[in-house]
């Protein structure tokens, strides 16, 4: 608002930042989804509150740096404590996420409170962020106005993660399908691991002054698992994610700005419109493709059923009785209908003809039936 | 079933390799222990695997079988003892080891190609990252044809059958073009297609004076596939060639009284041996006539 030249762009400024987190946290996300770490995202999203809170206490006020620092040591710790936990035995994988995650977001609420009551770095900002504003937290350098900060911020976490992802694509695959076999390869896993944790948290601060603890997880996880549902291959995962991200971030930003909604929230919202798309849709993975093969298959098996039978009673006296339609439903125990359906796929694909209320085969339909009937002597 | 004898491509580390191999055995384990918490789970083993053999690894569940090639890897911590690969520790000589882990431990709906798995074994040699490139690509394509799975080279992992994701793993061994190949149960659930290869295979390497080290549990085969044997039961029982070691004896020290299973697997086994020194018999009778595995 004080800044005029920044009013006019305001609305590219909240879009761009929207998909630079997008970018920057789903290119982490398909490593997260695929080594099933989805809720240590979450928990280091959250974790790292009491990071931020000592670093921008020890700086004596909102210093970007120390927030970096402080919740990157929280976010190596929270791993840290977790993979402790889960040594133990006794408190099994998901729980001992469940004691930290809370524990050290609790501290972190109780800091906030205690010594910055008075600060912007209020828990609402916290869980939800205030990208609305993006365009008006302005960086200064030397007093030169070089455009919104959180621009930059995102900007350098989205190259910081396209070169880690980039030069360490190699390691990270190999260390996320077969941890042992990297291992013995030399790559360790461990390292991996802890260098991927350390990109996380730090996407994570970056990304929460814009989104919010609560909604940087849904950028990290949800594109990467619509993109899951998409593709079978690694890079194209990734480059997947991004664009179903990016395209939560725009689509997000005009339904908040027409509805006069939490822009954060929209965007996090389409991410999730966009996965419940894919988990529908996709035409590999997709609920719909699955319940068409299935169908398929189910019609392919019953028109086999179909031929096999009228076979097996060709050139017997009762042929003609057996082959009438209506006699072939209660054989067959199909209902009416079904039989009807059935008849007309095999009648459309050539395999039987109908002349005055009984059923032949075709030519097609009799080797069908041969193959399909020598088929199942050699299971049985 | 042959591999090419390009299959070492830099003939420079070919001879440094010789070199290495010449010193020692391929493994040497001394008084190793392994513990998870405080129940070993292995104790005082002492094992040397000599040059070119066909070792297996034989003993009852929770033995330690895997936690051994592991430890070998230096996969787990070790309490005590120690393990050499051709006379130094296995950080320095990573590379003259292949690996292929149980065929279970992985996520087979990783979004990745068979072929991209087979590369993922020329990665050791390419160091931190460099990426794999046509080389890379080629001989992986051509480990994959040794196993029969060239046609399997686009297919997406979790669209393979068992056996072929079986073969898949060896492909990528084999792309480790390692000395010593250590390999954990290969033989479980795979079709009798896969179990001929794994076990063609296991000989080429053989004949090309490698040396493999397999986890095994089938006693019935075991004859079959290896000539040399390791019985393990949280310590080392016995180990030696596979005619004197693999004795009604070890193995009841190996089973214990109780495992009454393993003693008749076994004797199956002695009355195939009688039956082989004096006439064919009939059903069972072709075990160990050299043609292995063919009527499995």
């Amino acid at each position: 608002m004080t800044n005029e030249r920044f009013d006019m762009s305001a609305s590219l400024a909240i879009i761009l930042t929207g998909v630079l987190v997008a970018t920057a946290c789903a290119l982490l996300g398909v490593f997260l989804v695929l080594r099933r770490m989805a809720m240590l995202a979450d928990a280091i999203s959250h974790a790292i509150l009491p990071g931020i809170v000592a670093g921008y206490f020890l700086a004596q006020g909102p210093n970007l740096l120390a927030g970096f620092a402080g919740a990157s040591l929280a976010a190596v710790i929270t791993v840290a404590l977790v993979e402790a936990l889960q040594n133990t035995r006794r408190v099994g994988g998901e729980s001992a996420i469940g004691i930290v995650f809370p524990a050290m977001f609790a501290l972190g609420t109780f800091l906030v409170s205690k010594y910055f009551a008075n600060v912007h770095l209020d828990t609402d900002a916290v869980l939800y962020g205030n990208i609305e504003f993006a365009a008006f937290d302005v960086l200064f350098v030397n007093d030169v106005n070089l455009g919104p900060q959180s621009l930059w911020v995102m900007g350098a976490l989205c190259i910081i993660n396209l070169l880690f992802v980039g030069l360490f694509f190699k390691e990270l695959k190999l260390a996320t399908f077969d941890p042992g076999l990297a291992a013995a390869l030399g790559f360790s896993p461990v390292l991996i691991h802890y260098a991927l944790m350390a990109v996380v948290s730090i996407t994570t601060v970056g990304a929460f002054t814009a989104v919010g603890a609560i909604l940087v997880v849904a950028f990290m996880i949800v594109p990467a698992a619509t993109a899951y549902l998409l593709t079978d291959d690694l890079s194209r995962m990734i480059v997947l994610a991004v664009v179903a991200g990016a395209a939560s971030a725009v689509a997000g930003f005009f339904i908040a700005l027409a509805l006069d909604a939490s822009v954060a929230g929209a965007m996090a919202t389409m991410t999730g419109a966009f996965f419940l798309l894919a988990l529908l849709f996709s035409p590999s993975h997709g609920l719909v493709a699955k319940a068409r093969r299935l169908q398929r298959q189910r019609m392919r098996v019953a028109m086999e059923n179909l031929v096999v039978h009228l076979f097996n009673h060709e050139h017997q006296a009762y042929e003609e009785h057996e082959a009438e339609v209506a006699h072939l439903s209660s054989e067959l125990r199909w209902q009416p209908g079904f039989a009807r359906q059935v008849i007309g796929m095999a009648k459309r694909a050539q395999l039987v003809q109908q002349a005055n209320g009984h059923l032949m085969l075709t030519g097609t339909g009799r080797e069908l039936a041969q193959r399909a009937s020598a088929l199942r002597d050699g299971e049985g | 079933m042959t591999l090419s004898t390009s299959f070492i491509e830099d003939r420079s580390s070919a001879a440094t390799l010789q070199a290495k191999v010449a010193v020692a055995n391929p493994v040497e384990i001394n008084d190793l222990t392994v513990a998870y918490r405080d129940k070993p789970v292995l104790q005082d083993v002492d094992l040397t695997i000599p040059e070119g053999k066909l070792a297996a690894i034989i003993g009852p569940n929770g033995a330690g079988k895997s936690t051994l090639l592991k430890a070998i890897l230096g996969l787990v911590p070790v309490v005590a003892g120690s393990v050499q690969i051709y006379g130094r520790p296995y950080a320095e000589q990573r590379r003259l080891v292949g690996y292929v882990p149980q065929r279970s431990s992985v996520d087979w709906d990783f979004p990745t190609t068979a072929l991209d798995v087979v590369m993922m074994g020329t990665y050791g040699r390419l160091g931190w990252i460099r990426r794999p490139g046509k080389a890379e690509r080629d001989f992986a394509m051509h480990c994959l044809d040794q196993v029969g799975m060239a046609r399997y080279a686009d297919r997406q992992i979790s669209q393979l059958s068992g056996g072929q994701q079986q073969r898949v793993f060896l492909a990528r061994a084999l792309a480790q073009d390692a000395q010593i190949y250590l390999m954990d149960e290969p033989f479980v659930g795979v079709d009798a297609v896969t179990e001929r290869a794994i076990v063609a295979l296991l000989q080429t390497l053989q004949h090309q004076g490698r040396t493999v080290v397999c986890v095994h549990h089938d006693l019935d085969s075991a004859p079959d596939y290896f000539d040399w044997v390791a019985l393990l039961n949280v310590r080392l029982i016995a180990s030696g060639p596979f005619e004197s070691t693999f004795t009604a004896e070890n193995l009841r020290k190996t089973y214990g009284g109780t495992m009454k299973a393993a003693i008749e697997h076994f004797q199956h086994f002695e009355s195939d041996r009688l039956q082989m020194m004096g006439e064919r018999r009939g059903d069972k009778g072709t075990r160990g006539q050299g043609d292995k595995g063919t009527e499995r």
